[in-house]
């Protein structure tokens, strides 16, 4: 069957994905663990060099979306994916896909920072050294002390890059493991709830940080925080109960919302 | 309305914190009393250990005569003779045989031993007379040790006159200090009282006085002893000859490193555990290098790699069986595959230390796993969401986090092994054994099969070795506990 259901709401094509060109094209993709469904027959298109953010309440899919664009639920014993999911036109899930090749082309961070209980250099250094990216220990230096920089904690930790990664604060934690992920260059960074375990301050560094780099990458944001939707997003998709409701531009979305769903949720009255 | 509620909140709360403080105080009770019994267990082990730890020895001036000792072959030379010889010359007047044989006795049936190695090592000291500690036998050490019978010397304070009829001594005079039983010695011999009657004193003599001179205050002495010589393993010939060889000043006591650089023995004295603790390390090498690799790799497969099905999860509840199955199986499923179906050595560690290693794998495994499983499965996918292959995420990642878990479970297993005896009875690494070992496949016995073997003999001086053989097994299992304690917090520190 096709996505006809879902279209309805989709009168019109995102302006962002007219400015754009498109990374990631989902169609009809479903998800199951084990018996149950939890995701539905969903399809979207995910613009390049712009972030997009997930929304929608709890338990509704939206980490299981996430992690099927990096095949993470491969790891899941009785997670199963039917659908397509092409990146740059390629279906990552072909058989002859390599997996390892894919995690790095599409980095990820968690919802609790969690960096390997290793000095902060090899934190960032780890991926590109598994990737062989450097060519040299000074090249690594290079790879690692830029991806911190770009990261924006590099200032913070140039005199401790041989302490514990978990020695770092939260905040500091979090940003580690973006420049962990950053470091293998990857085209497309998902990010589940990155600033959920931080406070206010913390989050706001990490919300200008993807807006700095955003320019650079793919990056598909998942946040519970309507307000650092709006202000990260240029595209934004409404996930309920497995079924994606609607997306489109962040700005009309969160001003002129078509579906009454989307409308309860962004007001608060229910979630 | 407030004042009730409050009242049965008060009544509420406080049987709450009286059953805390009776939790509080079960436990403290427990704790206690198992600290007691493991204190009284340790003390008693300890008392009963310690006299094993010295020996005693009788220094004695050793002429080396060349025309004993071949100068080729040193170590025949008969270095007993000698030794023998130069304790009969302390007492010149022991001559009947039955005196000098209770006077050799009292020496170790290796107390040569120590003066044929010495002067193996420096032949140039044949010809010449040296001071050689001879060691003396079990009996002798022990009633040393005080451990036969106490025994009372009291110095004598009254006149006595000394008769003699035939074989019998008469003792007349001021009789108030003898009873029956006591030895008095006096003129260079000694008396054991046999009666006392009316105004006199029956005797018969241990060793025959020189003279039958009077006996005046302060020229002799009693001894008396806690335990009949019938009761004890020592006679009163013997004990007369150890006193003098006492007020002689030639007896010395020494810490006994033949315990530790010796062989098994059916001489208590000569008995050590070098073989055992020998048997022991080569068992516990092959154990070790044979479970760990084996161990840890099976529970990273179990863990980490394998499908969860149902061949799996059989393979999961067997393992969790097997640790539970008695290690006297193991030892037969050892003599079965190993011995008879193989034909490895009997008795040897090579067999011994496969068996522990099946023993031991089951702990292994399931501690390994435990602490594969305790590592965050965030650490994973982190690994992982940069593009780490599922083995690297595991060896780069997991298993160094798991391994001070690993090292525990591993010391743990080690532990048991070291400990186990019955497995062991079963392929035949009970034989008594007085070689250390030198190869896994040579006969040999290790450190609780001793205990074992020791526990079972007749001798006093044997318990008292069984028990030095405890404390020595129980020390070298702290010390494992220790190293993997420190081991644990060095890898725990790195990161
Ligand atoms: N490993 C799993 N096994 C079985 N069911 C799962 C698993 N992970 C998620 N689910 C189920 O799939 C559905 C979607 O879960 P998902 O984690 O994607 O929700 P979410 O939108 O990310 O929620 P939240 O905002 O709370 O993170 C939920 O109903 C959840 O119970
Ligand atoms: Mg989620």
């Amino acid at each position: 069957m096709d996505a006809s259901p879902q279209m309805p709401t989709l009168s019109k094509v995102p302006r962002i994905l007219n400015e754009r060109e498109t990374k990631i094209v989902a169609s009809d993709v479903n998800v199951y663990y084990g018996e149950k469904q939890a995701i539905k027959n969903l399809s979207i298109d995910i613009p390049d060099r712009a972030v997009s953010a997930f929304i929608g309440p709890s338990g509704c899919g939206k980490s299981t979306f996430l992690r099927t664009i990096n095949r993470m639920n491969d790891t899941i014993d009785g997670c199963r994916v039917t659908g397509d999911i092409l990146v740059d036109g390629k279906n990552i899930y072909d058989r002859d896909l390599d997996v390892v090749q894919l995690r790095a082309r599409v980095g990820m961070v968690f919802q609790k920072p969690n960096p390997f209980p290793k000095s902060i250099f090899e934190n960032v250094a780890y991926g590109p050294r598994i990737h062989g990216i450097a060519k040299s220990k000074a090249d690594l230096e290079e790879i690692v002390v830029n991806s911190l920089k770009k990261a924006s904690l590099f200032e913070e930790v140039k005199d401790r890059l041989d302490h514990s990664g978990t020695s770092l604060s939260g905040g500091q934690q979090q940003r580690l493991c973006i420049a962990r992920a950053i470091a293998v260059n990857p085209e497309i960074i998902l990010m589940d709830e990155p600033c959920s375990a931080l406070d206010p301050i913390a989050s706001a560094r990490i919300e200008e940080l993807i807006d700095e780099i955003r320019q650079n990458y793919c990056i598909i944001i998942v946040t519970h925080s309507m307000q650092q939707a709006a202000r990260v997003s240029q595209l934004t998709a409404f996930f309920h109960l497995g079924d994606l409701v609607e997306f489109g531009d962040t700005d009309e979305m969160f001003t002129t919302p078509k579906d009454k769903r989307t409308q309860d949720y962004i007001t608060g009255r229910f979630g | 309305m407030t004042d009730t509620f409050d009242k049965g909140n008060a009544a509420f709360i406080a049987k709450r914190y009286a059953s805390e403080r009776r939790f509080k105080a079960y436990g403290a009770v427990a704790l206690a009393v198992s600290v007691l019994f493991l204190v009284y267990l340790i003390v008693d082990i300890g008392i009963k250990a310690w006299p094993s730890f010295f020996e005693h020895r009788v220094v004695l001036e050793v002429n080396l005569d060349a025309s004993k000792i071949p100068a080729d072959e040193v170590l025949k030379g008969d270095f007993e003779g000698l030794v023998r010889g130069s304790l009969r010359s302390l007492f010149p007047r022991v001559t009947t045989r039955g005196d000098v044989r209770s006077l050799t006795s009292l020496l170790s049936a290796g107390a040569a031993d120590d003066l044929r190695q010495d002067t193996a090592a420096n032949p140039a000291s044949i010809g010449t007379t040296v001071r050689a500690g001879a060691l003396l036998g079990d009996d002798s050490d022990l009633y040393l040790k005080g451990m036969l019978t106490t025994t009372l010397r009291m110095p004598g304070t009254t006149n006595l006159q000394l008769a003699q009829s035939g074989e019998e001594f008469i003792l007349t005079g001021d009789l108030s200090q003898l009873a029956v039983g006591q030895i008095v010695r006096a003129n260079g011999g000694a008396l054991r009282i046999t009666g006392v009657e009316a105004g006199l004193a029956k005797a018969e003599a241990i060793l025959p006085p020189a003279t039958l001179n009077s006996l005046t205050p302060g020229t002799w002495d009693i001894l008396s002893f806690s335990r009949a010589e019938a009761d004890r393993r020592i006679d009163d010939r013997q004990v007369v000859l150890l006193e003098a060889l006492r007020d002689k000043g030639v007896i010395e006591k020494h810490f006994a490193w033949r315990f530790f650089t010796s062989g098994d023995s059916r001489e208590p004295e000569l008995a050590g555990l070098r073989g055992a603790i020998f048997g022991s390390l080569l068992t516990l090498i092959m154990t070790l290098s044979l479970s760990v690799p084996l161990g840890i790799a099976a529970a990273v497969y179990l863990e980490e790699f394998a499908a969860k099905n149902k061949w799996t999860e059989i393979i999961e509840v067997n393992i969790n069986n097997l640790a539970a199955v008695p290690s006297i199986i193991f030892g037969l499923l050892g003599l079965a595959v190993f011995i008879n179906f193989f034909g490895l050595p009997r008795s040897a560690p090579l067999v011994g230390g496969l068996v522990l290693a099946l023993l031991v794998l089951p702990t292994i495994i399931i501690a390994s796993r435990a602490a594969l499983k305790a590592v965050p499965p965030s650490i994973k996918e982190a690994a992982l969401g940069v593009g780490a292959s599922h083995q690297q995420a595991v060896f780069h990642h997991v298993l160094p986090l798991a391994v001070p878990g690993i090292l525990t479970g591993t010391i743990l297993g080690v532990a048991r092994a070291l400990g186990e005896t019955a497995p062991l009875l079963m392929i035949g690494m009970v034989a008594f054994i007085v070689d250390v070992p030198k190869g896994f496949t040579e006969a040999a016995t290790v450190l609780p099969v001793q205990i074992f073997l020791w526990s079972d003999l007749p001798e006093i001086a044997f318990q008292s070795r069984t028990a030095a053989a405890i404390i020595v097994l129980l020390v070298i299992l702290f010390g494992l506990n220790a190293a993997a304690i420190y081991m644990r917090k060095r890898f725990e520190r790195r990161w």
